[in-house]
C-alpha cells in the first residue's frame, strides 16, 4: 500500500494545452484522404452542369475503355442497389418528399448532382476518364427563388405536383404556453405599436477546411468506411438500415476530421456510392472531393425569408410576436432537412418575455443544392431575426436598445422560466452578462463618438450593435426530440476503462472535429478519478471502438456527452470501491475516495485507482462474487436542452462614401455555465464569432437564373482571412446549468448565433440617421453605399462571378453566371 | 514521365513523374508527406503551404517538375531531434489550431513570416497570413501565436 | 485538382524556347510562375498540350539600370521586384502595388513578366506598369520587338505578345522623386481588387506638376486616366482640386458588373479611390 499523495491540481477549469496538437502540429495525422490500402481504386464524379433535367442517355463506352480504368456506373446500373439517402427528420406526417438516389436515375434535380461514376487505378485516371463520359441532357425548366417556389409556378419535381414540402406551425394560444398572437396585434395596432419587418437569410456553405473523403475496404469480414464526418454512428446505423447490411458487418471510422460545423452532419451520395461500389468490386475505393464539388455539393445552410410581426405597448412592453417562415430545403430533403428552420421555432422569442407567440414556417423545394445544418441550425436565422427587430422597436421608442431590451427580458430571480413557447430555462442572468459586456466595450464612450461624428458629418460614421441571445443547445433529450419527429434519441454513451497498467481508457459516442474532445474529457476523467490528466486516453469516432452515440452536433458533446463520461467514471469507482476494500480489509462503508486514493476513515490505509486496476487485471485476490473488471458504462439522455446566453456588443465604422465597413471593436460576455477548459472556450467563441460575421458581411451562396452555383470556389465565396478579422474581448457570467451535474452549456455555436445580429445591428446603426432601417446580408460595401443613397436595403447579388482564372474570355466555363 | 531529383526535410529523393504532377501530389502520393494537405483548387486556402528553397509556396500551385532540383519543407520537417519548431509550440501554447486542418500551412506561413521579419505588429501578421484560410480559430488565437514566436525568438 | 496530361519541356535560353514554341503552335503554352496558370489546369479549363516553363532561363530574371529606365526581367518574382532598391528609387508606385498583390506564397512564385502576360483586367500590375508607360520588350522569332504600354493590353486575358513569341522584360522609365500610391478596394483581403487605382505625382513645391494614373478592373484591360492626369497637372495638390479633378476618372471606362459590384458602383469607386490614390501620393 503506498503512502498517502497530495491530491492532484483540480484539472477542470484549467486553461490544459491540448492533447490533439502534437500531432496536428506536426503533420502526423489521419485525414481520411491520407489512407491509402492496397489494390485501392478511386472514384471520380461525372456531375450534372445543369439545375434541372432529363437523362436522356449516357455513353461511358469510352471512358469504360480508357487505360487503368475498371469500370464505369450510372444510376441506371445501380438503381436496384444504391438506395435512396434518407430524411430522418419529417416534421409533418404529409411531409412532401422526393426520393434521393445517391447516382440519378432518370433526372437531377440541381447542379453538381452526380449522374456517372468512374472507377479507376488511380485519381487521375479517374478524372481523365470522367471527361469522357458523354451525358445527354434534355434540359427542364429549373426553379430557383425561393419565393417563386413557393408559388408552384415551376415545379423542382413534377412527378409530386407541387414544391411545398411541409407547414409547420406552433401557436402559442393553442399549445396553452401563451396567448393569441394576431389578437394582441389587433390590439396594438389600434393602440400601440406594430413593427413588420421582412428578413433575408441568405444561403451560406458550411465550408470546413478539409474537404470530404470517404475509403472503403470491403475486405474481411466486417467492410470498414472511413469518412470525413461528424457522425460515424449515424452514418452506420443509416447505411445497414438503408442498404440492409447487418450493423454487425460494417465498422466506421471517423478519423482525424477537420472541420465540420454541422457540414459534415449528413449521410452523403458519396458515401453510399463508394459503400455499393466496394462491395460490387471486392476492392477498397477512395473518394475526395474537390473543393469546388464540396461547394456545388456538400449540402448548405441557411437560406429562408424571414416575416416579422412584433407588437407592443406604447411604453415598448412587447405584447407578441409573429413568425412566418420560407425555408428553402434545396433539392432534396436532406437527412435532418425541414428539421433545420423548426430548431429556430423555439428561440425567435429569445431572453424576451412575449405573452403570445405564433410561429409558421413553410419549407420549399427548389432546384439547388440541397440545405441541412450549418452552425447554430436554425438558432441564428432566429437570433438575428429576433435581435433586429428588437433595434427596430427600440428606434420606434426612440430609445437606446439596450434599454428595450432591459424592459423585456426575463429577470435573473424568475429562472427557471417557461417561455412563451413552451421551453423551461434553467438558469442564466442577463443582467450581469450585459452589464460586464458594456464595460468591456466603453458603450458610454462610444455612444459620445458616434454622436460626434454624427453632429460633424464625419464620412466615416460609427455604429453600435447588440445582441442579447440566448440559444438551445446540447440536443437531446430523447422523449422531447421524438415529440419533434426527429428520426433519432438523443442520448450519449461512454464507457470508461482500466487498464491493466493503472491508466483509463476513455470511449465516447460523441465524435469531435475540433473540438478537443481529448482534452476537456480527460480533464473531466482526470478529476473524477484522481488519476493524473496524462494518464487519460479518450477515444472516439470509430464505431468498433466505441460502438454506442449519436455523435457531435448541436453544441452538445460535453453537455450530453460529457455527462455520459462523468457518470461512467462514477460508475468505476462504485464497482472499485468493495475490491479496494477487500485489498484494505476494511468495511466499503469506511472507505472514502478522494484525489484518486481509496482511504480508510481514521487510518493513513489506502490504495490508489491505478493500482487497484493493476490488482483487478491480475485478478489473484478479489472477493467473492465481484467480476474482474473496473470497466463501466453509461448512457445519459437528460431531461432538457441547454441555454446559454450572452451579451455581445459590435462596433462598425462605415465609410460613407465607399459602403466599405471596418470593425472597430467586439466584445462578449458569454454565460455558458461551468467551463471545463478556458482555453478551448475561448477558440470556441472566437471561431464563432467569425463565422457569424462572415454570415453578416461576406459570404453568399450566389446562383444565376440557369442554376449555376456562381459563388463555386474560394475566389467567388468569401471566407474572411486574418487580414479581414479582428482580436476579440471576450468574459464570462456562470450560472451553472442544472440538467448535468458539470453545471456546462454548450458553446459551439453560441458565437456564431450571437455575432451576426450584433455586426448588421452596428452597421445599420451607424446610418440610421441617413434614412436606412434595414442593409440585407452580406452588408457588401455596394448595398451599403446604395443603402445610404436610396434609403434601401441594398439591393439583390448578382449572378455573376469575376472571370480570372479563364484564359480566354469572360462568361465560360467557371463564370458561367455572367452569362445572361 | 519526367525525372525530378530534389531534396525533402533533408532527404534526398529521386521519382519519375507526369509533369502533370503538382508538388503537393508528389509530396502525399509519391513521397507519403501526407502532413501536407490539400484544402482548395483555386490556391486560396493555402493548407498546403510548403517552402521552397526557403521560401512558402503553395505547393497545389508549383508543378513537381519546377521543383526539379529544389530544397523543399514541409511540416514534418521542422521538429529536430524530437524538438518542437518555436512556431510548432506556439501554436500549441496558444491554441492556434483546433481542426488543425489548415494548421501544416498556418505553421509554414507563419514561419516565412517571421524570417521576413522577427518583429511583426498584429497588422502585419494579419496581412502576412492573408493566403491561409482557417474555418475554426477566427484567426485570434493564430494571430496570438505568432507573437508568442516572435517574442520567443523563433526566426532566430 | 488533377490536370490534364501534357508534355514539359524547360528551356535554358529564350532562343529554345522560342524554338518550343514555334515547334507545338498553338498547342503549346509558356509557365513563368504559374500562379495563375495552375488553377485554370488544374480546373481543367485550359489544357495545353506542351507547357514550356520559363523557370530555367537565368537570363529573364533580375533588375537593372537601363539609363533612363529599369528593366525588370520578365521572370523576376514579385517578391524580388516588391523589394528591390532600383524599383523603390524609380518606380515606387510599382513597389507599391506588389504589397497588395495577392498573397506572400503567390508574391513569392508569381513572376512580373507572367502576371502582366495573363493580362488579367484585375491584376494589379497592370494600371501601375501602364501609369509609368512600361515598355514592354517581346521576344519572338525575327528577334525582339519593343511595344508601348498603351498597345501591350488589347483585351481581356490578351496581349500584344504573338502566340510564338515570349514577354521577356518590361522597361520602366525611371519616376525619381515621385509620390505614389496603389488604391486597392477589396472585400476581403486575399481578393482581387474590385477597383484599384494606381497614382504617381511629381510635386513642384505645393502644385502637382505631373501626375500618371492607372484604373484596375474598370474595363477589359487596364486603363490609363489621362483626362484625370491631365486636369492634375498644374493644380494645386489640395482636396478640392485633386477631387475635381478624380471626377474624370470614370471618362472611357466600361466596368465589369457582378459579385462585388456593378458597373456603376464600380465608377462611383473609382472616382472616390483616384481621388485618395492621388492625395496620398502627393503626400496631402
Amino acid at each position: 500500500m503506498t503512502a498517502v499523495q497530495d491530491a492532484p491540481t483540480q484539472e477542470i477549469g484549467r486553461d490544459r494545452r491540448r492533447k490533439e496538437d502534437q500531432r496536428l502540429i506536426t503533420g502526423r495525422t489521419r485525414w481520411t484522404d491520407n489512407i491509402t490500402l492496397p489494390g485501392m481504386l478511386h472514384l471520380a464524379m461525372v456531375r450534372s452542369p445543369f439545375a434541372h433535367a432529363r437523362i436522356v442517355s449516357i455513353d461511358t463506352e469510352a471512358a469504360k475503355a480508357a487505360t487503368n480504368v475498371v469500370t464505369v456506373v450510372t444510376g441506371a446500373d445501380v438503381a436496384d442497389e444504391q438506395g435512396a439517402l434518407p430524411n430522418a427528420w419529417p416534421i409533418t406526417a404529409d411531409q412532401v418528399a422526393p426520393s434521393h438516389p445517391p447516382i440519378a436515375v432518370d433526372r437531377v434535380a440541381f447542379a453538381g448532382e452526380i449522374v456517372a461514376v468512374v472507377v479507376a487505378r488511380s485519381a487521375a485516371d479517374a478524372r481523365d476518364a470522367a471527361e469522357l463520359v458523354d451525358v445527354e441532357y434534355d434540359e427542364l425548366p429549373a426553379v430557383l427563388d425561393l419565393k417563386s417556389a413557393a408559388d408552384d409556378e415551376t415545379l423542382a419535381h413534377p412527378d409530386l405536383g407541387t414544391n411545398k414540402s411541409a407547414y409547420w406551425v406552433f401557436d402559442s394560444g393553442e399549445a396553452g404556453t401563451g396567448g393569441n398572437a394576431d389578437k394582441a396585434i389587433e390590439q396594438a395596432r389600434a393602440d400601440g405599436i406594430v413593427i413588420e419587418r421582412e428578413y433575408r437569410q441568405q444561403r451560406l456553405i458550411p465550408a470546413f477546411m478539409e474537404p470530404r473523403s470517404v475509403v472503403v475496404d470491403p475486405t474481411g469480414e466486417q467492410i470498414t468506411m472511413w469518412s470525413a464526418t461528424q457522425i460515424p454512428h449515424v452514418l452506420r446505423f443509416l447505411l445497414a438500415a438503408v442498404l440492409g447490411i447487418p450493423e454487425s458487418k460494417l465498422r466506421v471510422v471517423a478519423p482525424d476530421v477537420g472541420g465540420g460545423f454541422g457540414g459534415k452532419l449528413q449521410t452523403t451520395p458519396e458515401e453510399f456510392i463508394a459503400m455499393v461500389l466496394a462491395r460490387r468490386l471486392g476492392k477498397p475505393v477512395k473518394y475526395t472531393e474537390t473543393r469546388s464539388e464540396s461547394l456545388v455539393s456538400a449540402h448548405h445552410g441557411r437560406d429562408q425569408w424571414q416575416k416579422l410581426t412584433l407588437s407592443a405597448e406604447k411604453d415598448g412592453t412587447v405584447t407578441a410576436l409573429k413568425v412566418e417562415l420560407l425555408a428553402d430545403m434545396g433539392a432534396y430533403l436532406s437527412l435532418l432537412g425541414g428539421g433545420i428552420p423548426i430548431l429556430g421555432a423555439f428561440m425567435y422569442n429569445a431572453i424576451y418575455k412575449f405573452p403570445a407567440y405564433h410561429f409558421a414556417c413553410q419549407t420549399v423545394l427548389t432546384n439547388k443544392t440541397w440545405t441541412d445544418a450549418y452552425r447554430g441550425a436554425g438558432r441564428p436565422e432566429a437570433t438575428f431575426a429576433i435581435e433586429r427587430i428588437m433595434d427596430e422597436l427600440a428606434a420606434e421608442l426612440g430609445v437606446d436598445p439596450l434599454e428595450v431590451r432591459e424592459k423585456n427580458w426575463i429577470r435573473h430571480e424568475e429562472f427557471p422560466f417557461t417561455t412563451v413557447a413552451g421551453l423551461e430555462y434553467d438558469s442564466g442572468n442577463y443582467e450581469a452578462a450585459t452589464e460586464r459586456a458594456k464595460e468591456m466595450f466603453g458603450y458610454d464612450e462610444l455612444r459620445a463618438e458616434q454622436r460626434r461624428r454624427r453632429e460633424s458629418g464625419d464620412p466615416v460614421q460609427l455604429g453600435i450593435g447588440i445582441s442579447t441571445f440566448t440559444e438551445m443547445c446540447g440536443w437531446a433529450p430523447s422523449k422531447l426530440v421524438g415529440q419533434l419527429s426527429y428520426g433519432a434519441g438523443g442520448w450519449d454513451h461512454a464507457t470508461v476503462r482500466m487498464t491493466g497498467t493503472g491508466k483509463v481508457e476513455v470511449l465516447t459516442g460523441v465524435s469531435p472535429h475540433g473540438q478537443g474532445h481529448e482534452t476537456a474529457f480527460s480533464q473531466i476523467v482526470a478529476d473524477r478519478l484522481g488519476v493524473p490528466f496524462d494518464d487519460v486516453e479518450v477515444l472516439h469516432g470509430d464505431t468498433q471502438v466505441s460502438a454506442r452515440g449519436y455523435d457531435t452536433y448541436g453544441s452538445r458533446s460535453l453537455v450530453v456527452g460529457g455527462e455520459a463520461v462523468v457518470r461512467a467514471a462514477d460508475k468505476v469507482v462504485e464497482k472499485a470501491k468493495p475490491i479496494a476494500a477487500h485489498l484494505l480489509e476494511a468495511s466499503p462503508d469506511d472507505l472514502e475516495f478522494s484525489g484518486g486514493r481509496f482511504t480508510v476513515r481514521g487510518t493513513d490505509q489506502g490504495i490508489g485507482i491505478a493500482e487497484l486496476a493493476t490488482a483487478v487485471f491480475a485478478a489473484h485476490n478479489l472477493p467473492a462474487g465481484v467480476e474482474a473488471t473496473l470497466d463501466s458504462d453509461a448512457t445519459f439522455d437528460p431531461d432538457a436542452l441547454s441555454f446559454p446566453h450572452g451579451t455581445h456588443l459590435c462596433a462598425m465604422e462605415v465609410d460613407t462614401e465607399t459602403g466599405s465597413l471596418t470593425m472597430r471593436k467586439y466584445v462578449c460576455c458569454d454565460d455558458i455555465g461551468n467551463i471545463i477548459n478556458p482555453l478551448i472556450v475561448a477558440g470556441q467563441v472566437h471561431g464563432g464569432l467569425v463565422q457569424g460575421i462572415a454570415q453578416a458581411l461576406w459570404e453568399e451562396a450566389v446562383y444565376d437564373e440557369s442554376g449555376t452555383l456562381v459563388s463555386g470556389s474560394f475566389v467567388d465565396y468569401l471566407l474572411p482571412t486574418a487580414a479581414d478579422t479582428i482580436s476579440f474581448e471576450i468574459d464570462h457570467t456562470t450560472s451553472p446549468s442544472t440538467t448535468n451535474t458539470l453545471g456546462t452549456k454548450g458553446v459551439g455555436e453560441a458565437g456564431t448565433i450571437a455575432s451576426t445580429p450584433a455586426v448588421v445591428n452596428a452597421i445599420v446603426d451607424a446610418v440610421r440617421h441617413l434614412g436606412v432601417n434595414d442593409i440585407q446580408m452580406p452588408c457588401t460595401p455596394e448595398r451599403v453605399w446604395k443603402a445610404i443613397r436610396s434609403g434601401g436595403k441594398g439591393g439583390a447579388t448578382e449572378g455573376a462571378a469575376m472571370p480570372h482564372f479563364d484564359p480566354s474570355e469572360p462568361g465560360s466555363d467557371s463564370t458561367e453566371g455572367a452569362r445572361e | 514521365m519526367t525525372r525530378i531529383t530534389m531534396t525533402v526535410d533533408g532527404a534526398q529523393v529521386s521519382d519519375d513523374v507526369e509533369p502533370r504532377m503538382l508538388l503537393v501530389q508528389y509530396l502525399r502520393e509519391k513521397l507519403g508527406k501526407t502532413g501536407t494537405v490539400i484544402g482548395c483548387d483555386t490556391s486560396n486556402c493555402g493548407a498546403c503551404t510548403v517552402h521552397l528553397d526557403g521560401r512558402s509556396v503553395k505547393s497545389c500551385n508549383v508543378l513537381a517538375v519546377q521543383a526539379d532540383g529544389a530544397e523543399v519543407t514541409t511540416i514534418e520537417g521542422l521538429a529536430t531531434d524530437g524538438q518542437l519548431h518555436p512556431v510548432q509550440e506556439a501554436f500549441r501554447e496558444c491554441h492556434g489550431l483546433q481542426c488543425g486542418f489548415c494548421t501544416p500551412g498556418m505553421i509554414m506561413q507563419s514561419i516565412d513570416l517571421l524570417n521576413e521579419n522577427p518583429h511583426p505588429t498584429e497588422e502585419e501578421i494579419r496581412l502576412g497570413l492573408e493566403g491561409n484560410l482557417c474555418r475554426c480559430t477566427g484567426y485570434h488565437n493564430i494571430v496570438k501565436a505568432v507573437q508568442y514566436a516572435a517574442r520567443e525568438g523563433a526566426s532566430s | 485538382m488533377i490536370p490534364a496530361r501534357f508534355d514539359y519541356v524547360a528551356p535554358a535560353t529564350v532562343e529554345e524556347a522560342l524554338a518550343a514554341l514555334a515547334e507545338h503552335g498553338d498547342d503549346a503554352k509558356l509557365i513563368a510562375g504559374g500562379q495563375s496558370l495552375l488553377p485554370v489546369l488544374r480546373m481543367r479549363l485550359n489544357a495545353p498540350e506542351m507547357v514550356v516553363d520559363l523557370g530555367r532561363i537565368e537570363s529573364l530574371r533580375g533588375v537593372s539600370d537601363d539609363g533612363d529606365a529599369i528593366l525588370v526581367g520578365a521572370m523576376t518574382t514579385h517578391a524580388e521586384v516588391g523589394v528591390d532598391p532600383l524599383v523603390a528609387e524609380h518606380a515606387a508606385l510599382v513597389a507599391k502595388a506588389i504589397t497588395h498583390l495577392a498573397d506572400a506564397q503567390v508574391r513569392h512564385r508569381g513572376t512580373f513578366g507572367g502576371a502582366l502576360a495573363h493580362a488579367d483586367p484585375a491584376g494589379d500590375l497592370g494600371a501601375p506598369v501602364l501609369a509609368l508607360g512600361g515598355e514592354f520588350l517581346v521576344a519572338g522569332p525575327g528577334g525582339t520587338r519593343t511595344v508601348a504600354a498603351d498597345d501591350f493590353f488589347v483585351d481581356y486575358f490578351t496581349t500584344a505578345v504573338g502566340e510564338d513569341e515570349i514577354l521577356t522584360g518590361v522597361r520602366l522609365p525611371k519616376h525619381t522623386g515621385w509620390g505614389a500610391h496603389y488604391e486597392k478596394f477589396v472585400r476581403i483581403a486575399h481578393q482581387w481588387p474590385i477597383v484599384a487605382v494606381a497614382a504617381a505625382v511629381r510635386l513642384d513645391g505645393d502644385t502637382i506638376a505631373e501626375a500618371r494614373v492607372g484604373l484596375t478592373n474598370m474595363g477589359s484591360t487596364p486603363l490609363r486616366a489621362r483626362a484625370v492626369e491631365e486636369a492634375l497637372a498644374g493644380q494645386p495638390a489640395t482636396e478640392d482640386a485633386v477631387r475635381r479633378a478624380a471626377e474624370l476618372a470614370v471618362e472611357g471606362t466600361n466596368p465589369p458588373s457582378d459579385l462585388n459590384g456593378d458597373a456603376d458602383y464600380r465608377r462611383h469607386l473609382a472616382k472616390v479611390l483616384t481621388r485618395r490614390a492621388v492625395l496620398t501620393a502627393a503626400g496631402v
